[in-house]
């Protein structure tokens, strides 16, 4: 099994990735697909721009897809991150995790999500709904205790 | 022109996010004085460079690090780098 990883300007089809990935999977059981989307902060922003390092947010999100690989039965495993400007309401990132049974694909999805929010270099800036340029989204401690839980009892 | 082997190499460092801005540059090729040996040698010369470098450095426990687009330590070497880059706690997701 080799995970899918994209970076990419425009959008994906959630629906049309999942066929993808399962379309001769006959031994898949359980697809568990999480879907992150732009907020508009009640109100306050017009969008998101997101910065990216080429180059290596994909080869970081394929090393942490990798790490989801080697510790759950995986069958499929697809992470696609945009960047850009993304406005409210618009998706910004996509995990689908494929297994026999769904434990592993919603403890891979879930892992894969926490380690992409740390280590993939993206970085988020806001536009304000007034038309001024906002400042970087500050990194949350919060987001850290997430990723760290995975590394409890290994 | 010869370059004597111990020459220290040139290397590429990029910035992203509010390090490219305090910096004011998105990429640039420098050749580190001899002795700069980890991640932490390179940040404290690259201080020494002008008032943005200072401001985007200020406060250096908080600044991430890759070599070769490998996440780093202040404490990780840099021999044999050929891309350093510098950016902010990452906010992707």
């Amino acid at each position: 099994m080799t995970p899918l990883v994209r970076i990419q300007r425009e959008d994906f089809d959630v629906g049309a990735e999942i066929a993808a990935l399962t379309r001769g999977g006959a031994d898949i059981g359980a697809v568990v697909s999480f879907t992150g989307l732009c907020r508009d902060e009640s109100g306050r922003l017009a969008a998101l721009e997101l910065e990216h390092y080429p180059g290596m947010a994909e080869a970081e999100i394929g090393r942490v897809a990798a790490e989801a690989a080697a510790r759950w039965p995986l069958l499929g495993l697809v992470a696609i991150h945009r960047f850009g400007l993304i406005r409210p309401g618009e998706q910004i990132v996509l995990v689908i995790a494929a297994s026999s049974h769904r434990r592993a694909a919603f403890e891979a999805a879930d892992f894969l999500m926490d380690y992409l929010k740390t280590r993939a270099p993206f970085w988020k800036r806001e536009h304000l709904a007034d038309g001024r340029l906002g400042g970087w989204v500050e990194a949350k401690a919060d987001d850290d205790d997430a990723a760290k839980r995975w590394d409890q009892g290994s | 022109m010869r370059i004597a082997a111990t020459e220290p190499a040139s290397l590429r460092l990029v910035y992203f996010a509010w390090v490219r801005e305090r910096i004011g540059l998105a990429d640039e090729t420098v050749t580190p004085p001899s002795g700069t040996a980890t991640v932490a040698d390179l940040v404290r010369w690259l201080k020494t460079r002008g008032e943005g470098y200072e401001l985007a450095f200020e406060n250096e426990a908080i600044v991430r690090a890759a070599i070769d687009q490998t996440h780093a330590k202040p404490a990780t070497a840099i021999a044999g780098a050929r891309e350093i880059a510098f950016f902010p706690p990452m906010t992707g997701g």
